[in-house]
């Protein structure tokens, strides 16, 4: 998955050694190189001193919040992709996180295969979006992004162009958590109610899903958003 | 109740009353505070009884509500089969009220007097079907609670926030002829109800814990224990008139102490409460007003003081009107089975020995059966001086009111006028009696003093226009001074007699007044049950009686600080506060008015009950002069005796409660330890076990084994992330840090989620949902609730063997939507379905200790609550398991949001 030329680089920014240790051990033994930084200035001067491919960032840092590392990097126009680590209870500061331009988050405490998940699907975003493959399947569901047909176990589904519009934006961001806010953006244009958002999730997922009670390919991260699954 | 009032000879009504109930059948009601202190129980237990004595009985209809001993007592006894009623779609059991006329029983138990019957039925209630069989002549024993009692009911309704609809009218009550008190204490009954042993219709479970607070229950049952003895008194009385029996009746002794305004009256009162006392006996201190005692002001202070303090001691006080002391006293005491008479004996000037000595010894020579004991005149030096209670009334005593005079000239007058009239044109000559008219007149509008004043000039102008020789005051003739002084003589009894009845009118009016006010008040502070309430009940009472701006002061520490008021906005300056602590600490009345501190805005005056000062009562008026007359200063006084004693009712049940809620934060502070040391302990335990193997003997242990190892670090991990996650949820919750999110969620998004987070802990259980299409909306924090609906699943998963189905469910319900989640494990033991709630609280299941925090439902409540919903344990009906139900309400604008372009 990784890169063929030379090894994934990954900063890893939190003030708590231990956490860095264990980070620094599994993530190295899946062939990723390992930068660390114990606070956000030494992240900062690292991001300048060498290339960066993912930033790993815990929030509370003691210098400078993580909010002010994303808003410093996104302000100098740097598209790198940033994995929060968050605590479970903090719903808010998750979103908050995300609007200014962090791409995914985990929350403490979270195993191993759990931040690959994420890391793979911040780097796969970051090779696809010079082109999109032309179908998206995922299940059942196969999507023709050309062709803008929809069909499950081979039967063509009916969508409305706003289902369509939301599916294909979850689908340009599969594997990656999305926003209400970022959502409505980009299917409404405006950010109106979130309601609406709630209810085409639902139409969308008796369409697509096999049983839309217990949804496997669109799934919500409740207070924060939705994620459509990736294919493997 | 209007027929209150003693009747002196067997009276017609009584009997006509009794002569109705011949032929009759008997009614027995067992009376109780509150559901679940088993009427129904005793009911059985007393028909049981009349079954061995060998009298034909029958159940009409009996509710067990599946409790077992009750269930039991119904064994053996022969049930008329109820009557099915087809309702709506519904079957529904009725008493069948035919069969039993048929059958004709002597004695019939009917349970639940208050039941309405259903639609369709001969009568709309049950007590009306009870009525048509006590009229066929069956005896009926019958239950009710307090609650149901049509005068009681909005008096309840105020204590417990619970409307009861069906109420029994109080003439049933009045008719019985037996009625039982089945009295349990509150803790008992609150004990009852956690066994489950209480079942009450159609309440939510968290109203039912309310109406079942200590509070509540004692002041259910002090309204109770009133009702049956208000109903005793009167069946006690009402078989005295029909048996023309005069009393005293020996039911216990009971004292009378009688009460005058002379300076001993607070001495006989004591007096007598000492008699009392050594009998055991209750007692009352009476005061009979006599229309021929003109009363100073002075003495009607020492009434109402002795009064006072006879309801301060714990004696019942009375005031009634008769004509005569000695035949007032002895008619009361003989129609309220007094046993015992005290009176005093004080040696006064000679003219008043005289008087006193006679109304003394006509009392004992008439006093028959009644014992009467006399208080020496030493007795009333026995007690220290009384402080000065002294403050400064109104004096409404003899200020010259001068229009009255100019009023009773004006009369005259005219009298003169129509007198001249008549003897011009008419030629009468006897005039005297015009003026006669005139002074009555008079003494009826104006009373006593502006009547004489009107008899003198009268008199004069007779004398002047008409007894010759005319226009002089000289008199000519004997017979002309004969009638001029008849004339005097007619006029001053016939003014004085007049004033007389116009006084008593005037005192009638005011006692009638001041009984309804207190009654009011009584009745406006018998349904408070909290401090602050009473408090503004009391100031706001008294000030729209009085007229009067009130400030309400309690102690708090060494000093008094205001906790009411009406009108609320009021403050107290510095000088008005150093005048309410000196009153509260020397209990005595102080600042404007009073002896002490008279330079204070406002008059401060203790409240205090039989055990001591309760707190101050500071009045004022914006205009200058003394606050009260005297008759509002009694007034004020009763209020303020009553409204002390209702501050002490509530204190009392507070620092019971108190006693209670200290003595549960003890046992939660144990429960909190006992569970932060098992419950991080032994996941630590495991984990620095598991470790330290690894390390130690990574070498030599096989792979099996080592992948037990790092499995048993990692669940141990999730277990003490879980319970971690609890505390914190758990301290959020009790610091008031959850604000819950008003969002428009979808519930089956949710609970798609709730079962995602819960996949591995549900790894060996089925789980279905069903979740009904047409489930609207609801306003909710949608990760509030998915950490409720995450830990009931994880106490699913506890609890449900493997190989088991747990089942979510959610369907709409009129305005709400219910969400069920149900296992298929045992399900909860009856006894802790109220207590499964509770923090740290664990099912125990035999030897299995499951591994649970005990504060995963505990959240689960805390959190629907905070939502506006509610969450109840039970049991399945279709099979065993467990199933807890959240009912969440359906907010106003739950339609679902319609875009018009697509």
């Amino acid at each position: 998955m990784t890169a063929a030329e030379r090894p994934t680089r990954i900063l890893i920014v939190d003030d708590e050694p231990a956490i860095r240790r264990f980070l620094r051990t599994s993530l190295g033994a899946q062939g990723f190189t390992i930068a660390e930084a114990a606070d956000a200035t030494t992240a900062l001067s690292e991001l300048q001193r060498q290339h960066i491919d993912v930033l790993v960032l815990d929030l509370g840092l003691p210098d400078l919040d993580g909010f002010e590392v994303i808003r410093k990097l996104r302000e100098s126009g740097s598209a790198l992709p940033i994995i929060v680590l968050s605590s479970r209870t903090d719903e808010a500061g998750k979103v908050r996180a995300l609007d200014m331009g962090a791409d995914d988050y985990v929350t403490k405490p979270f195993g191993v295969d759990e931040l690959l998940a994420r890391l793979r699907a911040a780097l796969r975003h970051r090779l696809q979006q010079q082109g999109e493959r032309p179908i998206f399947r995922l299940g059942d569901l196969a999507v023709d992004l050309v062709r803008r047909v929809v069909t499950v176990k081979d039967a063509e589904v009916k969508l409305t162009p706003r289902e369509y519009d939301l599916l294909r934006t979850l689908i340009a961001h599969a594997g990656k958590v999305l926003t209400h806010r970022f959502l409505l953006r980009e299917v409404w244009g405006t950010e109106t109610d979130v309601a609406y958002l709630r209810i085409y999730i639902r139409t969308l997922r008796q369409k697509i899903e096999a049983d839309p009670n217990l949804p496997q390919m669109i799934l919500t991260e409740q207070g924060v958003g939705y994620r459509l699954k990736t294919p493997e | 109740m209007s027929d209150d009032q003693p009747h002196k000879r067997p009276s017609p009504d009584a009997l006509l009353q009794e002569a109705k109930k011949e032929g009759r059948g008997r009614l027995k009601v067992f009376l109780g505070a509150a559901p679940g202190v088993g009427k129904t129980y005793e009911m059985l237990v007393q028909g049981r009884q009349r079954r061995l004595e060998g009298i034909d009985i029958v159940i009409g209809v009996v509710e067990t509500h599946g409790r077992i001993e009750t269930e039991m007592l119904t064994k053996g006894f022969e049930a008329i089969p109820k009557r099915r009623v087809p309702y709506r779609g519904l079957v529904l059991a009725e008493m069948d009220l035919d069969a039993i006329l048929q059958r004709r029983p002597k004695l019939v138990l009917v349970d639940e007097l208050a039941h309405t019957n259903v639609e369709g039925s001969r009568h709309p209630k049950r007590y009306m079907d009870v009525e048509e069989l006590l009229d066929s002549g069956i005896d009926v024993y019958s239950t009710l609670n307090i609650q149901h009692v049509e005068s009681l009911n909005d008096v309840v309704a105020r204590i417990t926030h619970i409307q009861v609809r069906e109420t029994v009218p109080d003439s049933i009550i009045d008719r019985a002829d037996d009625i039982e008190l089945v009295d349990t204490t509150p803790d008992d009954l609150i004990q009852r109800l956690k066994e489950g042993k209480v079942y009450m219709a159609d309440q939510a479970e968290r109203a039912i814990r309310n109406y079942f607070a200590p509070g509540n229950l004692t002041a259910l049952r002090e309204l109770a224990l009133r009702r049956t003895a208000q109903r005793v008194d009167q069946q006690m009385r009402d078989y005295m008139q029909t048996h023309a029996i005069e009393g005293p009746w020996e039911a216990g002794d009971r004292v009378l102490v009688c009460v005058d305004g002379g300076s001993h009256g607070s001495a006989v009162v004591r007096y007598g409460k000492r008699i009392a006392d050594r009998m055991r006996a209750s007692w009352t201190a009476i005061h009979v007003e006599t229309a021929s005692a003109q009363r100073s002001e002075k003495e009607l202070d020492r009434v109402a003081g002795s009064l006072r303090l006879a309801q301060r001691l714990g004696g019942e006080a009375v005031t009634i009107p008769a004509s005569d002391i000695a035949d007032g006293i002895i008619a009361h005491a003989q129609a309220n089975n007094f046993t015992h008479l005290v009176v005093a004996r004080t040696q006064r000037s000679r003219w008043n020995t005289f008087l006193r000595a006679a109304t003394a010894e006509r009392i004992i020579r008439r006093a028959g059966d009644l014992n009467v004991h006399v208080m020496a005149e030493g007795e009333g030096r026995d007690g220290r001086p009384r402080r000065s209670e002294k403050i400064q009334t109104v004096d409404t005593g003899h200020s010259l009111d001068w229009k009255a005079y100019v009023a009773a000239f004006a009369i005259t007058l005219a009298s003169l006028g129509i007198a001249l009239v008549l003897q011009r044109f008419l030629g009468i000559q006897n005039v005297a009696l015009v003026f006669l008219t005139g002074v009555l007149a008079t003494a009826v509008a104006y009373g006593l003093w502006p009547s004489l004043f009107a008899c003198v000039v009268s008199m004069l102008a007779y004398n002047f226009f008409f007894l010759p020789p005319i226009f002089t005051f000289t008199i000519a003739g004997p017979e002309n001074v004969v009638a001029l002084f008849f004339f005097l003589v007619v006029a001053l009894i016939a003014s004085n007699l007049a004033a007389r009845l116009r006084a008593q009118a005037f005192a009638a009016r005011d006692r009638a007044k001041t009984t309804e006010d207190l009654y009011t008040f009584s009745r406006k502070l018998a349904g408070v049950i909290t401090l602050d309430d009473l408090l503004w009940a009391t100031a706001y009472q008294i000030a729209s009686m009085l007229k009067l701006r009130v400030v309400l002061l309690l102690p708090e520490g060494e000093t008094v600080a205001v906790r009411s008021g009406y009108p609320p906005e009021d403050i107290l300056s510095e000088a008005d506060l150093a005048a309410a602590k000196w009153c509260w600490l020397n209990n005595t009345p102080t600042g404007r008015g009073a002896d002490t501190l008279p330079g204070a805005k406002r008059l401060f005056l203790p409240m205090r009950t039989g055990r001591g000062p309760v707190g101050v009562v500071g009045l004022d008026r914006d205009r200058p002069g003394p606050l009260l007359t005297p008759d509002q200063r009694r007034l004020f006084d009763a209020l303020a005796d009553q409204a002390a004693l209702a501050i002490e009712r509530i204190h009392l049940a507070e620092d019971v409660d108190r006693a209670k809620i200290a003595a549960e934060t003890e046992r939660l502070r144990g429960a909190l330890l006992t569970s932060i040391s098992h419950d991080l302990r032994t996941p630590l335990a495991s984990i620095v076990g598991a470790a330290a193997g690894l390390k130690t003997w990574r070498t030599s242990l096989d792979e099996a084994a080592q992948d037990e190892l790092i499995h048993t670090v990692q669940e141990e991990a999730d277990r003490l992330n879980h319970f971690i996650s609890n505390l914190l949820d758990m301290t959020r919750l009790e610091s008031g840090a959850i604000a819950p999110k008003q969002d428009v969620v979808d519930v089956s998004d949710v609970v798609g989620s709730a079962l995602r987070r819960a996949g591995k802990i549900l790894a060996h259980q089925r789980v279905q949902v069903s979740l009904a299409a047409d489930l609207p909306m609801l306003r909710l924090d949608p990760v509030l609730f998915e950490q409720v609906l995450f830990n009931l699943l994880d106490n699913a998963a506890k609890y449900a063997p493997p190989g088991s189905t747990v089942e979510v469910r959610g369907s709409r319900l009129g305005e709400t939507v219910q969400l069920e989640v149900s296992d298929e494990g045992d399900g909860i033991p009856q006894a802790d379905v109220e207590r499964i709630f509770d923090k740290f609280y664990r099912v125990q299941a035999g030897d299995r200790r499951r591994v649970g925090t005990g504060l995963g439902l505990s959240i689960c409540r805390g959190f629907v609550e905070a939502m506006g919903g509610s969450i109840c344990a039970g049991n399945r009906s279709d099979r065993p398991g467990a199933v807890f139900t959240i009912t969440l309400p359906v907010p106003q604008d739950s339609a679902a949001p319609e875009e018009t372009s697509p």
